[in-house]
């Protein structure tokens, strides 16, 4: 394989068209599964942690465990900050939003409890939620519209008939819909259910004040928005969430209470267990250091320009139908597209193979928000941008599907979906 | 600090918040070192965080104001 080169980032407001990779100049519309690139920080910080502070973080007494445990304290500290909570060890560090939401589903809800949920949801929290009803929770899925926005009267409808927890993400996947988490904590609150956020696709991309949004427990992932690497992620607790309504996932070593063969109650340690990624942590904390320099807000708006040139763009072009909100502020930098006369699958690989974009074809971890928006089984296009997203790339991606529109309209039609979609069925099983 | 100076360690329940507190006591101007925890002391956390006996009132003031609530304070 080729080696992978990459020209330098160019920071915020100096951004260059595409990015080379593999020889190529590829315009990367995949940053809603991770984010590419990353700013060179974050490799940096990486770099130097394995390199001076590559101890055990806080397990042993000696300087480079000392190093690595600050290294860690920091990232809590940058979380925190970031959801405007005061105590950083709320911040309970995991693998990735999944794990997360794992960690509060799992800890919080037992047979006979009743969830409150919507149709735009990610597996990551329906299939743990799908498992919890075979234990006997009762699970209830309040209808979003063709937008995926969720149906605030059946929400608080719902919510009336009594719920132990209210459970939603922040931002579709799929269409980047925004959802009011305001409101829906609101009513949740009202109902005295304790409201769980998946914040994968938002926290990074959208300022977000945990207590104004009355949000009990917010999962994120590191590697989305928040621009750093795979492996970190987490979940906070609000300030008045008391921890021992949460059963830790696991139990293990702390560097805390040795004596004691049973797990301690302390935060973070209480959800904690074992050693943590320090060198992901490190990333993290340089890539949180970097948009906050750039202020998010600040990025969102420059973000929310490119996006909604883009949505115009290929709204215009014929026989492309695109999916979520039309207006750009309604949604993060994600939104899906199909072509007429063309399969999904079709459509990615040609983009990729002729004109270098990188998409995701398929259901996107995410069969109900297909079921939602009309396109399960077959899934859609999807195009999710990026800070380092530019006006030249946009051009490029409205051209490029301009050709493949212009060339779908003039080929024999595709079979009828029938056939379509039992190929996407035997690959969604994999895909999720 | 001089190797004769009277010295007091704090002990904490996690680690975390044993890095937490030398982080503020450092920011604040106070010569700290976080060490291991002494055995006779306990053996809630493997940090504990040294300080000079007389910086014992400026390390309490401290913690508070960091919300770390210390597992204890000992003189050595
Ligand atoms: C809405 C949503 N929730 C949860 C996740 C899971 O994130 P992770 O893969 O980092 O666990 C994702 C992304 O995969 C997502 O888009």
């Amino acid at each position: 394989m080729m080696a992978t080169k990459r020209q330098e980032i160019a920071p915020l407001g100096a951004r260059t068209c595409g990015k080379v990779v593999q020889g190529m100049n590829v315009v990367y519309l995949d940053n809603a599964a991770t984010s590419w690139p990353k700013p060179p920080q974050v490799a940096q910080a990486m770099a130097d942690f394995l390199e001076h502070s590559g101890g055990n973080p806080g397990r042993s007494g000696h300087r480079l465990s000392i190093a690595a445990g600050l290294a860690v304290l920091e990232a809590r500290e940058a979380v925190a900050n970031l959801v405007h909570i005061d105590d950083p060890f709320r911040v309970i560090f995991t693998l990735n939003a999944t794990h997360a939401l794992n960690l509060a589903l799992f800890g919080l809800l037992r047979p006979g409890d009743r969830v409150v949920t919507t149709s735009m949801e990610h597996n990551s929290l329906m299939r743990p939620l799908r498992e919890l009803e075979r234990r006997g929770v009762a699970i209830s899925v309040v209808p979003c519209d063709h937008q995926g926005l969720i149906q605030l009267d059946v929400w608080r409808q719902e919510l009336a008939r009594g719920a132990t927890l209210a459970c939603a993400t922040h931002a579709s996947n799929v269409t980047g819909t925004i959802q009011p988490v305001v409101e829906m904590g609101l009513l949740a609150h009202e109902a005295d259910a304790l409201f769980l956020v998946d914040g994968a696709q938002t926290v990074g991309a959208l300022p977000l004040d945990l207590q104004a949004a009355h949000i009990d427990l917010l999962a994120f992932t590191g590697h989305k928005a928040l621009l750093g690497p795979t492996g970190t992620g987490g979940l906070v607790l609000a300030p008045g969430f008391p921890p021992e309504r949460l059963q830790p996932l696991v139990r293990g070593g702390t560097g805390s209470r040795s004596e004691r063969e049973e797990h301690p109650d302390m935060l973070p340690d209480r959800f904690e267990a074992g050693t943590p990624n320090g060198v992901g942590l490190a990333g993290l904390r340089a890539a949180i250091d970097f948009l906050t320099d750039q202020r998010i807000e600040s990025v969102r708006q420059a973000e929310v320009a490119v996006e909604q040139e883009l949505w115009d763009g290929l709204a215009a072009i014929p026989g492309v139908h695109l999916y979520g909100p039309a207006a750009a502020e309604r949604r993060t930098s994600t939104f899906s597209l199909r072509i007429d006369g063309m399969r999904v699958d079709e459509v990615g690989l040609r983009l990729d193979e002729d004109f270098s974009i990188l998409t995701r074809v398929g259901l996107h971890c995410a069969p109900a928000a297909h079921r939602t928006l009309g396109t399960f089984p077959e899934g859609t296009v999807r195009l999710a941008a990026g800070v380092f997203t530019t006006r030249e790339d946009v051009q490029r991606v409205i051209s490029a599907v301009s050709e493949v529109a212009a060339s779908a309209a003039h080929a024999p039609r595709v079979p009828p979906c029938v056939e379509a979609s039992a190929a996407t069925r035997g690959r969604s099983g994999k895909e999720a | 600090m001089p190797a004769t100076e009277a010295r007091s360690v704090v002990v904490f329940h996690t680690t975390s918040a044993a890095i937490k507190a030398d982080k503020a006591a450092r920011q604040a101007g106070l010569e700290t070192r976080l060490v291991p925890t002494p055995r006779h002391l306990s053996s809630d956390c493997g940090l504990a965080l040294r300080f000079a006996r007389v910086d014992r009132a400026k390390m309490e003031a401290l913690l508070r104001e960091a919300g770390v609530e210390p597992a204890g304070i000992h003189d050595l």
